[in-house]
């Protein structure tokens, strides 16, 4: 039992390797053919991850945090099956004030969804993300206050129809995630 | 006391697992889509695309759905495409799909919630973008 473990977490280490593994290849496949679209590439990957890492590191404290003290009643109670209308508002609003990238909360979902979080919440968390706070100045600014808010009301209530519409497909519920539980 | 630490100490474990497994293939979809879009960047895109047709609001889904980047910049090539233009369902389509929907984020969330709810969170996000689109365009076309 203790060697199957011993051999199963590097094997996981190795595999979780390959994919980004298989992109360097192609990088370097790129930069044969075309050198400056490889620099270039490599530029935006130098910025898009200074621009994730603080997204990050947040991210994994508050997924500390939440192994520590949240525990499968607690998330029942609030993102659960019987968590009803606070779950859903809970779950916008969190969207909401989320920042950072999307890919940067997939994490946290993931250990959220393991304790119980329910799917559709997860969907309409991740619809109202569209609305961006710190950016509907900007928005104001480009496409008129008009356009801001009706954006802004149109998000709030498709996210609830996305994630009612993932509640709809059948199974998605029990589906099997990867190896991060 | 011991049974604080020994909380602790579990919490870290599962955090550092998350963390071993979660990383690697974040870092290969960032360096997937860096290369994809320094290869075709989403302005040429819609430069090649007919943005002006019927299927305006689904192709501007499609190209918020493959670009990537901070939503700045779906802003600012949206206020291009408008001024070029370009209906509002179509740069409505392109801003909220843009943030919603990860075609190159696609393995991690994969791997992190499940093939199956990745796929079709996807999918059903990416047909609301571009209802979003259709329904932002109507309400403003009825506001006046």
């Amino acid at each position: 039992m203790g060697a199957t473990r011993g051999t199963a977490v590097p094997r996981k280490i190795i595999g979780a390797w390959l994919f980004p593994a298989a992109v360097a290849a192609l990088y370097a496949a790129t930069a044969l053919f075309s050198p400056a679209i490889a620099a270039q590439a490599l530029k935006s990957f130098g910025a898009l991850l200074a621009n994730i890492t603080p997204a990050m590191v947040l991210v994994f404290c508050l997924i500390f945090l939440t192994n520590l003290f949240i525990d499968r009643r607690w998330l029942a109670r609030h993102l659960g099956k019987t968590s009803g209308v606070r779950g859903w508002v809970f779950a916008i609003v969190a969207g909401i004030l989320s920042a950072g990238p999307l890919y940067a909360w997939y994490p946290l979902l993931g250990d959220l969804k393991a304790k119980g979080m329910r799917g559709e919440l997860i969907a309409a968390f991740l619809y109202a993300r569209a609305l961006k706070l710190p950016l509907l100045p900007l928005m104001v600014q480009y496409f008129g206050m008009a356009f801001t808010v009706t954006l802004s009301l149109c998000i709030i209530v498709f996210s609830v129809i996305s994630g009612l519409l993932v509640k709809a497909i059948p199974g998605i519920e029990d589906a099997d995630a990867g190896g991060n539980r | 006391m011991m049974e604080q630490d020994s909380k602790a100490s579990r919490a870290a474990k599962q955090t550092a697992a998350m963390v071993v497994g979660t990383v690697p293939i974040i870092i290969g979809v960032l360096a997937l889509t860096s290369l994809v879009t320094a290869a075709v960047p989403p302005q040429t895109i819609c430069d090649l695309l007919p943005m002006e047709s019927l299927l305006a609001p689904f192709l501007g889904g499609l190209v918020g759905s493959i670009a990537a980047g901070h939503p700045v910049v779906s802003y600012v090539l949206a206020g291009e495409l408008q001024a070029a233009g370009v209906g509002l369902a179509t740069t409505t389509a392109l801003i909220v799909s843009w943030v919603t929907v990860g075609i190159f984020h696609l393995p991690v969330e994969a791997a992190i919630l499940g093939a199956r709810f990745a796929i079709w969170r996807n999918v059903i996000c990416f047909v609301l973008a571009i209802a979003t689109g259709y329904a932002v365009a109507f309400l403003m076309l009825v506001g006046g």
